[in-house]
């Protein structure tokens, strides 16, 4: 990797400042993804700030009949939360399914979601689950949140704090993994609740996105059933060495039944 | 002994250091005032050099050199050799283009070595090298091995790309007796390119002493007397005697750390020029870029039966990639280590193999595990199991048919070989009966209840180990000879030093050898200690590789282990005053037969060492050495069956059920073996399953990490039934025959069987992904629709 300064501010604040600051700053969650960029000198920022000494950023907490989870908490974290899986198990499916145990470990649901991998786990769970984003400056609905292939409505300054989930009736998150990296090839969130039904699918896309066909189809008849007939079109979706656009757009109905089977 | 001697399960003793983290790799060390060495590779899979301006890189902070291929040159440093020749069918010798450290005017595969940059720290090493300017001219590029006989070329040494052109067994017999077969089957078949991955990646630490003139190199060497052979006579020109190499810990090998690489030559090299320490450590992505890679063939292959399902014949046309350079014995797996095993376990009276090898833009290719054998049996047995479907005979009925009895041996084949010893039925028989056969049909209703399509699959493999016996593979071409050294000394108070040209890198030389040594002289099992990887300290030998390290490295030692006896007889009737006739040995002591007078071991060794009562015509000491050269390969043989179960739906495959039954010969330590298996099956699935190296049109290398390259892990792998038949091999002092290889040569074709039976096709290949099993179980699924 290339030098760059290190800064570990113990404050939100400092932590903002210290980016804007800084010529071509990049914050470090957990790491997962920019430390192996660094090694690989794919990315030469000039400063780095960890944000592992943001107490604020940590945590898992009720709020409002949602759970609220800080934008430092790990994956492995989420999957043991015993709130989590008690209100909104498919969140703590997702969270338990994400890499490996290392992964889990180091891991951030907010370094994941501005990261905005398109085969991560969490976009597809944040659309799907319709959640709100929490920054340093403002809120932003998941639906606005993901832009594009790593890409986030969060400006250069912004700082992810948290993520607010509302508890859905039923829920279940399904994904077919890459066998190699364990990324989603595709991974589909359904859920019922306060903000109607949703599919929101992740990995095959350039970012997640949502089915409207089958949402609505599952508005008037929650099953695996009432979706059989309904296929995502392989324009637009992601092709590479492990999985044609076309599987891929078959692949998301299969895991949109399952998945809504798995909701119940 | 026999909770430690041969035959029991004995926990491996080198586990404490390695589990406790006190293993010591190559990385692990340091010498002082060192630096460290980091290679300019060349991004492009073709291309003419130029130009390289390595001002601005020398210029670098801590940057002490920067060297190029015209340094060497100047130096007078040649070619990487390939030591294996192979007379191809117009008896010519091979094509063998140089093969130099660091490239001279072209680059002919990306990773490869253009330029070294030395420096005080990796990092300053590594900032340094993109500062080496390499004027690059692109040149088109030749990545399938099936056109790869069109232009361009990528030696001028070898025409049309063709390493050479060969051929083994009786093409006119074989094509009259395929005009008079009743049927014949017919298969096209890939056996997909491999990249070994070692947990551990290669390394290398040269150091040159001015004061003796002469060198130290630490190496990740699966091989440290082969490994200085080369450098010494062919690479550097440096006396043997100069040159001392050490491969202490290694983590893992596979074939991959056979060979003699740039890395480690260019370090040595780049000692005495900077009179400094050159420390090498590989990174993951140069592991995959330029690690000799394995596999890599496209083949034909014929089979003809008479009308009773009796083989007749078989033809075989494979053209085998070698990559843009010969590695040290590629020529030779594709030739002497494939189609020499394309009789398997069968009576096929005539066979026909054409082999053509050719240059590619990609990494070289070379041994990796199992080395041909896997090919070979992944060609018969997909063929076997394909013939008997279309006669629609039962798998393992069709084989049965076929087997060469055991009253059979010594057997020779049509394709060089003559076997040992076996017992293909008995092996058959107890996977059968593992597996459950007679049950399968039950299991498949149940899948298929299930919505999921369930396959069985079989694969009666054999391969040629204990390689090899020297007279043998000279008159095939080889360059050196396949023996191996053991030596066994016994130290005054009792304790037994060995030291064996094998060299153990994840195979428990430390514990089986130990075991051997203890059980046959006498001596408590931590009283043996196993000493391997130092040119300095141990008697030349050839390493390990081709499962041989028992079979021929351990029959040095059971040979040394002999003459240790022999001489502890004489000092034992000296001292009893008896005659040497009369002096039995049993379990550690020397006893005069029929009284009760006797001295241990210990005793005698004593007396070797502190002889003040000794005979006058006898040596002091106790210290044997013996050469072991094998008197043929060793043939373990066996069947292994897979059963899976495949989700239509989404193309995914589970492993339900997998059955290995393997002869192994005479079995050291069962625990060490079934591991063996157990890694070797869970390496044939990854190449069957999910391993598969790819490189786009432009030569790039695609799954160059493991987020592309998908290695098998425990929960792709079922729990294996693993049994042995235990059928000596004869011609060894102990009866074995070697286990290092069997899974990883045996899995891939019972897996695809298995696939191929589920879905009733026999077009796939592997590795068989998600998508392609998926495409074809959705085409039948609307072909059985459309029918109804």
């Amino acid at each position: 990797m290339y030098e760059f300064n290190y800064h570990r501010p113990a404050s939100l604040d400092a932590a903002a400042s210290a980016l804007s600051g800084a010529g071509e700053g990049k914050l470090v969650a957990g790491g997962m993804t920019l430390i192996p960029t660094l090694k690989q000198r794919l990315a030469q920022p000039s400063d780095l700030i960890d944000l592992s000494a943001v107490a604020d950023l940590k945590g898992i907490f009720e709020d409002g009949g949602g759970i609220v989870i800080g934008a430092m908490t790990t994956h492995a974290e989420v999957a043991g939360d015993a709130t989590v899986r008690a209100k909104i198990p498919a969140l703590a499916d997702l969270a338990e399914g994400i890499g490996d145990v290392q992964v889990r470990n180091r891991g951030t649901i907010g370094g994941s979601i501005a990261n905005a991998d398109p085969a991560a786990d969490y976009p597809g769970g944040l659309v799907g689950l319709g959640a709100t984003v929490r920054t340093n400056k403002r809120e932003i609905a998941a639906d606005d949140f993901f832009t594009g292939m790593f890409e986030t409505a969060l400006a250069e300054d912004e700082i992810v704090t948290a993520v607010a989930f509302p508890v859905p009736d039923k829920a279940a998150y399904v994904k077919f993994a890459n066998p190699a990296s364990r990324y989603a090839v595709v991974g589909v969130m359904v859920s019922q609740g306060t903000a109607g039904v949703r599919v929101a699918v992740t990995g095959a896309g350039p970012s997640v996105f949502r089915v409207a066909e089958m949402e609505s189809a599952l508005a008037s008849n929650f099953s695996a059933a009432a979706i059989e007939s309904i296929s995502v079109p392989a324009d637009g979706l992601n092709s590479d060495i492990h999985a044609s656009a076309e599987y891929r757009a078959h692949l998301v109905g299969v895991m949109a039944r399952r998945a809504t089977a798995a909701a119940g | 002994m026999p909770d430690t001697g041969i035959g029991a399960s004995v926990r491996r003793k080198e586990d404490q250091r390695f589990l406790t983290g006190k293993g010591r790799y190559t990385d692990d060390l340091n010498r002082p005032g060192q630096i460290h060495a980091v290679f300019v590779r060349s991004p492009h899979a073709h291309a003419t050099v130029a130009s390289i301006k390595t001002d601005a890189a020398a210029a670098a902070p801590g940057v002490i050199a920067v060297f190029t291929g015209k340094d060497m040159e100047a130096d007078g440093v040649g070619s990487l050799p390939c030591g294996w020749t192979v007379t191809d069918k117009h008896g010519e010798a091979h094509k063998a283009p140089p093969h130099f450290p660091l490239v001279r005017d072209k680059v002919r595969y990306v990773g490869d070595h253009v330029a070294v940059v030395l420096a005080e720290s990796a990092a300053a090493a590594t900032d340094a090298a993109e500062l080496v300017e390499v004027d690059y001219e692109v040149l088109p590029v030749n990545v399938d091995p099936t056109k790869a006989m069109d232009e361009p070329l990528l030696h001028d040494e070898a025409p049309s790309n063709l390493c050479y052109d060969w051929e083994l067994g009786d093409q006119a017999a074989v094509d009259e007796a395929m005009s008079r077969a009743a049927h014949v089957t017919k298969l096209d078949l890939v056996n997909n390119r491999l990249i070994p991955n070692a947990i551990e990646p290669r390394a290398a630490i040269a150091e040159y002493d001015t004061g003796t003139d002469s060198y130290t190199l630490y190496s990740t060497s699966q091989n440290p007397h082969l490994l200085r052979l080369i450098l010494c006579a062919f690479v550097l020109g440096i006396p043997e005697s100069k040159l001392r190499v050490i491969a202490p810990d290694v983590g893992g090998g596979f074939g991959s750390k056979i060979y003699c690489y740039a890395e480690e030559t260019v370090c040595t090299w780049a000692a005495k020029r900077t009179g400094r320490p050159v420390k090498w450590t590989g990174d993951r992505s140069e592991a995959f870029l330029a690690d000799a890679h394995g596999r890599d063939h496209v083949t034909q292959v014929e089979l003809g039966m008479d009308a009773e399902g009796k083989f007749v014949a078989m033809k075989v046309d494979t053209t085998a990639n070698l990559g843009a350079y010969l590695s040290n014995f590629a020529t030779s797996i594709p030739t002497y280590l494939y189609a020499t095993l394309l009789a398997g376990q069968y009576t096929t009276p005539v066979i026909y193999c054409n082999v053509k090898a050719v240059f590619t833009n990609t990494a070289p290719v070379d041994a990796y595990r199992g080395a041909g054998r896997p090919e070979a049996t992944y060609v018969i047995e997909r063929i076997v199991e394909a013939a008997a479907r279309e006669l629609g005979v039962d798998p393992a009925e069709l084989r049965k048919r076929n087997f060469i009895p055991p009253d059979a041996f010594p057997y020779a084949t049509p394709v060089a070989l003559t076997y040992d010893s076996g017992q293909y039925e008995l092996a058959l028989n107890k996977a059968l009966e593992l597996i459950d056969y007679g049950g399968f049909p039950a299991r498949r209703e149940a899948s298929k209840a299930k919505g999921k399509l369930r396959g069985i699959g079989f694969s009666a493999y054999i391969e040629a180990c204990g390689i090899a016996p020297s007279a043998v593979v000279g008159s095939l071409g080889a360059g050196v000879g396949l023996y191996e050294s053991g030596q066994v000394r016994f130290n005054p108070t009792g304790t037994v030093s060995v030291f064996t040209g094998s060299h153990s890198h994840g195979q428990g030389h430390e514990t089986t050898f130990s075991q051997l040594v203890s059980d046959t002289l006498g001596v408590p099992i931590e009283n043996v200690e196993i000493v391997h990887g130092d040119t300095g300290s141990i008697p030349f030998g050839m390493g390990t590789y081709g499962s041989r390290s028992l079979a021929v490295g351990g029959s040095a030692l059971s040979k040394a282990c002999d003459k240790i006896i022999e001489k502890g007889k004489k000092i034992a009737a000296h001292l009893m005053e008896a005659s040497v006739d009369d002096i039995e040995f049993d379990r550690g002591t020397f006893r005069v037969a029929g009284t009760d007078k006797e001295k241990t071991i210990g005793e005698i060794a004593f007396t070797a060492y502190v002889p003040h009562n000794y005979p006058e015509d006898l040596e002091p000491g106790l210290d044997e050495t013996s050469f072991y050269d094998p008197l043929n390969f060793t043939y373990p043989a066996g069947t292994h069956i897979c059963e899976l179960e495949i989700d239509p739906e989404t193309g995914v495959i589970e492993i339900v059920d997998w059955a290995a039954v393997d002869d192994f010969g005479k079995v050291i330590n069962p625990m060490i073996v079934e591991g063996q298996v157990h890694g070797g099956i869970a390496q044939g699935v990854g190449q069957a399953m999910l391993e598969n190296c790819v490189y786009d049109a432009e030569g790039q290398l695609l799954t160059g990490s493991y987020m592309d390259y998908c290695m098998p892990r425990a929960d792709d792998l079922p729990s294996f039934k693993v049994e042995t038949t235990e059928t000596p091999c004869p011609h060894n002092p102990l009866g074995v025959k070697g286990c290092g290889e069997a899974g990883a040569i045996a899995a891939p074709a019972a897996f695809m069987n298995a696939v191929t039976d589920a879905l009733g096709t026999e077009d796939i290949a592997m590795p068989a992904s998600p998508e392609k099993v998926w495409r074809i179980a959705a085409q039948a699924a609307q072909a059985a629709q459309g029918a109804e």
